[in-house]
Formats: structure tokens, sequence, C-alpha cells
């Protein structure tokens, strides 16, 4: 088995990224570590190596929330679908200096067009839609595109301030190449008026990486008569050359 | 007018994705069964190790505490380790006897613990030649916490390789270093090493940025 230990990946900044205490989030207040983190100034393949999925095996409609979870046809006497609009989401997975990501696992979740998420804990007044799970998974192609087929996740009010609510947002997982690349985001759509009022958004200091998760409408990929689409791409961390051995 | 040199690489290089939160519904994601939701084809999950895999068959069990001492009963946890010969096995495949990742989660169940089912990991070589202790790489996420925090485990009962440990040496305060120790219990067939994770506060658990 080849090792994985004579590649390098761009440092993680710490400082775009959202800090751990970030009390306008009030989660975050208990939540946070208090001390340092150690830095691994020698990464092993314990860090720089990391799953592969390509023998994962998925159904037909993992990445089709518009029929993976939908009621069976067979036992309701009717072909339901979500309620909703209808979305591509789509993107390519690419590392920092450009390079496609291939065959790497990109999972998402919402809530569904009310704002709801089918999860025990959720007891938001919005129903619950017998035809919408609210999770997907799919592999990036060899070029590192990925696609999704949903509905657009309504906001929902939540536990912070007073009157808080999050802006439509889908969770998205990839992992990359290494566990050293593994991200968890949030894709929020162009132009959410609720973007700039939410705790989350703002646990971010630069109003670009704000940015770097939009969602863009795509025209172009759109369906005529059928459904819209944004494009979301994803960024991993970096793999840098290594050109030189070190000594000793 | 400024040199062709002068220019920053980093100017050059796209910015990584930012992180948020994987909030409190994580489980619908990459937790099927715990959010209520029936599995699919295949599902990543925690039995990392099947009977058939070579080694001692162990439980990883333990809690996530906030820094109120209360349990975290929303997190899920990412298990990355070698099998028992110290190689990681990259290609995830569950027909496989061993594979090296896996996931877990908290609920408000099992009294908050999350579990892993797999063998004890081989020792691990470093690329400059020097050994790591068996050890199995944990990330962590949850809401509230806005991007993965990331630790080791290491085995009690491994006491001189932990000792000659390069990573465990690099965490200056010794104190801390034994927040990354798992304690072993006897377990119902086999042993089980029980790993609290604190986030904050008394007894911080040792987090790493790699």
């Amino acid at each position: 088995m080849p090792r994985n230990d004579n590649k390098r990946f761009v440092e993680r900044d710490r400082n775009w990224h959202p800090p751990a205490y970030a009390p306008g989030y009030k989660t975050t207040v208990a939540r946070s570590p208090n001390q340092a983190y150690v830095s691994m100034q020698a990464p092993s393949v314990s860090e720089l190596g990391g799953p592969d999925f390509s023998r994962l095996r998925m159904g037909p409609h993992d990445n089709d929330l518009l029929l993976n979870y939908r009621e069976d046809p067979a036992r309701t006497g009717q072909a339901g679908l979500p309620i909703g609009e209808r979305i591509i989401m789509f993107g390519r997975v690419v590392d920092q200096f450009g390079k496609p990501v291939p065959n790497t696992l990109v999972e998402m979740w919402q809530a569904n067009a009310g704002g709801r998420y089918r999860h025990k804990k959720d007891g938001y007044l919005a129903p619950l839609d017998p035809n919408f799970g609210g999770v997907g998974r799919c592999l990036s192609d060899d070029e590192g595109w990925y696609r999704f087929r949903t509905v657009k996740p309504g906001p929902y009010p939540w536990p912070n301030n007073i009157n808080s609510w999050r802006p439509a947002h889908i969770h998205v997982s990839v992992m990359g190449p290494s566990i050293s690349t593994r991200l968890i985001t949030q894709m929020y759509f162009e132009g959410d008026p609720l973007i700039p009022l939410c705790p989350i958004v703002h646990t971010l200091r630069d109003p670009e990486a704000v940015e770097t998760m939009t969602g863009r409408l795509d025209m172009a990929r759109s369906r005529s008569m059928d459904c819209l689409a944004y494009r979301f791409d994803l960024v991993v961390r970096g793999e840098l050359q290594t050109y030189f051995e070190n000594q000793g | 007018m400024q040199q062709p040199n002068s220019q920053p690489c980093a100017e050059t290089m796209l910015r990584e994705t930012a992180s948020q939160t994987a909030g409190p519904y994580v489980h619908i994601g990459l937790a099927l069964d715990i959010a209520g939701l029936p599995p699919r084809e295949e599902e990543i999950w925690n039995r990392l190790a099947s009977p058939e895999a070579d080694g001692e068959a162990i439980e990883l069990v333990g809690r996530v505490i906030d820094g109120n001492g209360d349990l975290v009963r929303d997190a899920l946890l990412e298990a990355w380790q070698a099998d028992a010969h110290g190689d990681y096995q990259c290609e995830f495949d569950l027909r496989a006897p061993f594979n090296s990742f896996g996931r877990t989660a908290t609920t408000a169940e099992n009294d908050g613990e999350w579990c892993f089912y797999t063998v004890k990991p081989g020792q691990v070589t470093r690329r400059d030649g020097r050994l790591m202790a068996p050890h199995v790489t944990l990330a962590v996420f949850a809401r509230g916490i806005n991007i993965q925090l990331h630790t080791r485990l290491y085995f009690e009962d491994e006491a001189e390789a932990n000792a000659a440990c390069p990573v465990l040496n690099a965490v200056e305060s010794p104190t801390r270093r034994q927040t990354l120790i798992a304690t072993r219990e006897e377990g119902e067939d086999k042993p089980r090493y029980r790993f609290d994770i604190r986030l904050q506060g008394e007894g911080e658990t040792v987090f790493f940025d790699f």
C-alpha cells in the first residue's frame, strides 16, 4: 500500500474559519476549548491519510431528495413528491490550487420547504413532509463535480436570541483526500436577507468567508419548466508538492 | 513598481471553504438511525472490525462533556485508526474485515455515550522512523462546535509505548497528556476502553491542529 506520509497540506487558516468561542452563537460558550490546540509539527499517516469511499454501495436515488424518501406509491396509491421549490444543487470539489478532487464523498442534509427537519428532536410547528427525508450523498465524478436534486429548504426560528432565524441553508459534508481536508459547512442561498442577520453566519469574521458558503443561482444549469439550479463549489485544503526530502 | 517576485504565493491560491457548525441535526445527514430515518443500502457506522479481523477485539466508549460538566448529547464522532498491524486500510469496504474509518454519535439515550467496535491498533511509524504508540484519531462535530475538534485516544495499558510516543510528548504539560489516555475496563466479552472528551475547563482534552 502506498504510504501517505510524504505529502503536506496547506496549513488551515484558523483566522479564516470561525473561532471555537463565538459568544453571539451562544452554544459555543460552553463547548469551546479554553486551551490552545497542540500543533502537529510532523503530521504522519494518521493525519495525512483518509478513507476512500469508491466502494461504498449507494442506492440509485441517494443524491435525489425528490425521490429518495418519498412514500411508497404502491401503498399510498399516488406518486407523491416533496412540496417546495425544485432545485438542482451542484458544484465542483477542488483543492486550493484549483485541482479537482475526484471520487470524494459529498454528503448533505437539510430541512424541508417549511423549515422542519425530519429528526426526532425537531419540534418546530411547521409540518413534516411525508415525501421528504432531507438527506443525500454522492461521490464527486472524475472531474470533481457533484450534484443533488432537492427542494429549497425553508428558513426556521431557533432559540439563540429571542427572535433568531436561520437563513435557508443546506449542510454539506466533504471528505477530500485526507482526514486533514475533512470539512463540514453550510450552503446559503444568494440574496437571502436572513444571511446578514444570522448569529451562526456571524461566527465568521471575514465577509469574504461568507461568500465561500453562498450558492449562486445558475440559470444555464437550471431546467426550463422543471427546476432552478444553484452552484456551490467546495474548496478543500491544497496538497503541496514535496520537492525535497527532509534531511536526517 | 512592484517586482514580479514580490507577489506572495498565497494570492494565487483559493481560500478553503469556511467551516460551519454541523448543527443539532447532523444525524439526519451522517447518522440516519439516530435521527430516526430508515437506512440506505450501506451506512458508515461504528463497527470498524468484524470478528474475522486480525487483532484484539475491543470496544471504545466515552462521553462528551461541556464546560458546565453537562453531557453533550448531540455530537457526532469520526474515528480513524490503523489495523492491528499498524497499517491504515484506506479503501472503505463494508465487506472487508476491517475499516480504518467509522462514525458514532452521542444521544439522549445510552447515558450519552458513544461507542466503537474495533480492534486495538498497532503502532504506526512516522516518516522519520519513530514509532507512535497505538492510537485512534477522533474528530468531534456538534452544535456549538464551529469547526471539528481533533484529538487522539491512547491506551493506558501501553505505558511503555506511550512514554516513547513523539506525539504524546509534544504535549508539553504531562498533566494534559493524561487527558489522551483511555482507561481499561473489563467489558462483557472483550476489553473496553473509556475515553471521555472534555471540551472545556477542568481536565480539558488536548485537541490538535494538523
